[in-house]
């Protein structure tokens, strides 16, 4: 019943219960993770994500869904790695703060796939849902990068041809300037998992897909499924004692949970 | 000297003992009457007076709203917010400083013009008007900053509660829309408590003019005649709306700060938010007034018998006392939140102290709490036009310092160190100018075009104040207009 809940409604906050554990999740090893950054170039394909050019990723304005953080302690060239790399993208909150700041609706909360939304064409641009994020991990199309000119290469005759359009996702829309977007777990693939079981008549399977992230990362740190299901791979490795939610003192409800070795 | 001092000598014979209480009750406006057509008069030359001065300053404000706004806002448009400075922390700049900092501004005219009113404060009588309009530009200037930051602000209709076929409808949880709702129900009583009050004094005006001028107050003055029957229902709606606007008032600013205070960021999430924002609204509201009146004097023809030291005296005695109740707020947010110890806002208060915008912070500890608390004890500096001027000046630098440091600063500081980075502005700067040019330019025109002045304000309140003599003595005396 606790699936039912609609988050969306007056009073849903009390009625979050802590049993609303989600339907998809993540577990993310971070004394796996190696920092190559192969999940945010696989983000990036499997997404639409925008190359933004030197100047504005150097200003804080990369357009990535997932990113890797690292943490160092000291000056260089005195650098000890501390802490190493923790992969940070969106939590897919339980009781999400991004949500009920939005003035129109453009982030709801999906009650089928228990998601954080985010509706391209309905957001206005207020970006208040970035600022009440805690985790960061929300980005804004600040312009249209992907009909910039340096999102393309300039041919002889100086116009530009965009050879990046050619890889484009036809299932992910590319979205415009003026609007947040932010990691979906790549409800696309969840989408096409789900339309394939139920035309074969049956649930979807636990690992029968997964994320880009976790398809592209080489040392199987990322693994994503049904966390629903007390006997999925995801489940058993988020019970593990090494597993945490990050700043789950704000009760956000995080879905994805980090391992590591304290 | 003995023919003036004699008013409020009395028994008192010696010059010694009572040096300071010397003064003359004619240098005050309600005693200093002016026969009711003269100064009529006056106010209609104020608003015909108008030198070279006065066109070559319209000029470059309208240059500079041209520029500045119209032009570098639609070039926003067209290009993205890429050309603001706005980012990843950021993700509000300096376009929600200048909402709050303009919708501080704005509370002055309420506070004066309502509250004081309500209270029946005898000094508010010639610049309720003044303030009142400060009021309704200041949250033009607003709504103009809180457009200006929307990624696709031709979608803002999306915010209102407009039927449509899909369905679709504002949500009602976020703090945007209860903003919405509170500064558009502000700004449409404000407006209507502004005109209220200026009705006798547009038929005055219309009654005194000849060509666009009386065709222009002919329409505003909606065919007030002045009857007794135009009169009560006239201070009848003043009364309700003295009333009704001061909860808005108060509520307007306390949403404000719900933007920031209900969310889970450290140094926004704090319960005192509230009336903190709402003395902040008052400090640098009442010190824009300090400016305003200022400039009115100093600029326009007959102010200096409208507009006097006991004006500024007053107007003194009332920051003086905000910059007390703004201080206990302001340390009971900070220092609340720096003895809660938690680790974010440790961080943030560190950064505020030390990090690259640190002068600001001081800069805000100096202009908002030191200058005016040690300042405006002094009669002197109180009643001196310029210097109180300055320190109003003063308190909205320091006050503009300290939204910033809110917006764009506190900002920088979030719970994930990686991605900390600092805000600078861009064509932000350009955009800013533009709106506090588009005010100034608005005060330009309806310092021509509406009696700035309550005339019959002022005429009543001399009328009901008269001096009465009592033994050898004049004693000052007010009575009830009813």
């Amino acid at each position: 019943m606790s699936m039912t809940i609609d988050l969306n409604r007056v009073g849903a906050k009390g009625a979050i219960a802590e049993e609303a554990e989600g339907k998809w999740g993540m577990t993310i090893d971070r004394d796996l993770c190696t920092g190559c950054q192969a999940c945010v170039a696989a983000c990036a394909m499997e997404n639409n994500l925008s190359f933004v050019g030197e100047e504005d990723a150097a200003y804080g304005r990369t357009q990535h869904w997932i990113r890797i953080e690292r943490f160092w302690e000291g000056e260089y060239p005195e650098v000890k790695v501390d802490g190493g790399f923790q992969p940070m993208l969106c939590q897919q909150c339980g009781h999400a703060p991004c949500e009920p700041v939005c003035p129109v609706f453009a982030t709801p909360h999906s009650n089928a796939e228990q998601l954080n939304l985010q509706v391209y064409n309905r957001c206005i641009g207020t970006r208040y849902c970035a600022n009440n994020c805690p985790y960061q991990v929300r980005s804004f199309n600040w312009r249209d990068y992907h009909i910039e000119p340096f999102h393309g290469n300039q041919q002889a005759d100086g116009s530009i041809v965009f050879p990046l359009h050619n890889q484009f996702n036809p299932d992910v829309t590319v979205r415009r300037r003026g609007v947040m977007e932010k990691c979906t777990f790549c409800i696309q693939r969840i989408h096409k998992a789900q339309d394939k079981a139920k035309s074969e008549g049956r649930e979807v399977e636990d690992g029968e897909f997964t994320t880009a992230c976790a398809q592209a990362c080489p040392a199987n740190a990322i693994t994503f499924g049904r966390i629903d299901h007390p006997e999925s791979l995801v489940s058993q490795l988020a019970a593990q004692e090494r597993g945490l939610k990050h700043l789950e003192e704000l009760n956000t409800l995080p879905r994805i949970t980090y391992l590591k070795e304290s | 000297m003995t023919a003036t001092s004699k008013y409020f000598s009395g028994a008192k014979k010696s010059h010694e003992t009572h040096h300071d209480e010397e003064h003359d009750p004619r240098e005050l406006l309600m005693f200093d009457p002016k026969p009711r057509g003269e100064m009529n008069q006056m106010v209609m030359e104020s608003m015909l007076t108008t030198s070279w001065k006065f066109w070559v300053v319209l000029g470059i404000l309208a240059f500079l709203v041209a520029t500045c706004l119209v032009y570098a806002w639609g070039y926003m448009i067209a290009e993205g917010l890429w050309v603001a400075g706005v980012m990843r922390p950021s993700y509000w700049g300096i376009f929600l400083v200048n909402t709050v900092f303009w919708i501080g501004i704005s509370h002055a005219g309420t506070f004066i013009s309502a509250i004081l009113r309500v209270f029946k404060a005898e000094f508010r009588r010639p610049f309720t008007r003044a303030a009142e309009l400060m009021t309704t530009f200041g949250l033009i200037q607003a709504g103009f900053s809180i457009f200006m930051h929307l990624g696709r602000v031709w979608l803002t209709y999306w915010m209102f509660p407009v039927p449509n076929a899909r369905q679709l409808w504002p949500n009602f949880h976020s703090p945007l829309m209860w903003d919405l709702l509170a500064i558009s129900t502000y700004v449409l009583g404000s407006t209507m408590y502004l005109f209220l009050p200026l009705i006798p004094d547009l038929a005055m005006a219309r009654d005194r003019s000849t060509g666009w001028r009386k065709t222009w107050f002919k329409i505003l003055a909606l065919g007030f005649r002045g009857t007794e029957g135009e009169w009560r229902h006239l201070t009848t709606a003043m009364n309700i709306f003295a009333f009704a606007i001061i909860p808005v008032m108060f509520s307007v600013h306390t949403i404000v700060s719900w933007d920031f205070a209900m969310a889970m960021r450290p140094g926004w999430s704090s319960t005192v938010f509230g009336p903190y924002f709402v003395l902040g609204a008052l400090h640098s509201g009442m010190g824009a007034v300090a400016v305003v009146l200022f400039i009115m004097r100093y600029t326009m023809k007959h102010m200096d018998y409208f507009i006097r030291k006991e004006h500024f005296d007053a107007l003194g005695k009332l920051m003086l006392i905000v910059t007390f109740a703004y201080t206990y707020f302001f340390f009971n947010d900070y220092i609340v939140q720096w003895y809660g110890g938690d680790r974010w806002t440790d961080d943030l208060l560190h950064w505020l102290e030390e990090g690259p915008m640190a002068w600001m912070f001081y800069q805000l500890l100096l202009f908002n709490l030191a200058i005016p608390a040690l300042t405006l004890w002094n009669k002197k500096i109180r009643q001196t036009p310029w210097l109180l001027a300055l320190i109003g000046l003063l308190i909205n630098v320091g006050m503009y310092w300290e939204r910033y440091l809110i917006v764009p600063v506190m900002l920088t500081i979030n719970r994930m160190p990686f991605t900390w980075k600092l805000y600078s502005p861009r064509i932000e700067i350009f955009l800013t100018i533009g709106t506090f040019s588009l005010f100034l330019l608005f005060y330009l025109a309806a310092s021509r075009l509406i009696p700035l002045i309550p005339v019959w304000e002022v005429q009543e309140g001399q009328m009901t104040h008269s001096l009465r003599k009592v033994g050898k003595t004049h004693v000052p005396t007010i009575s009830e207009f009813e």
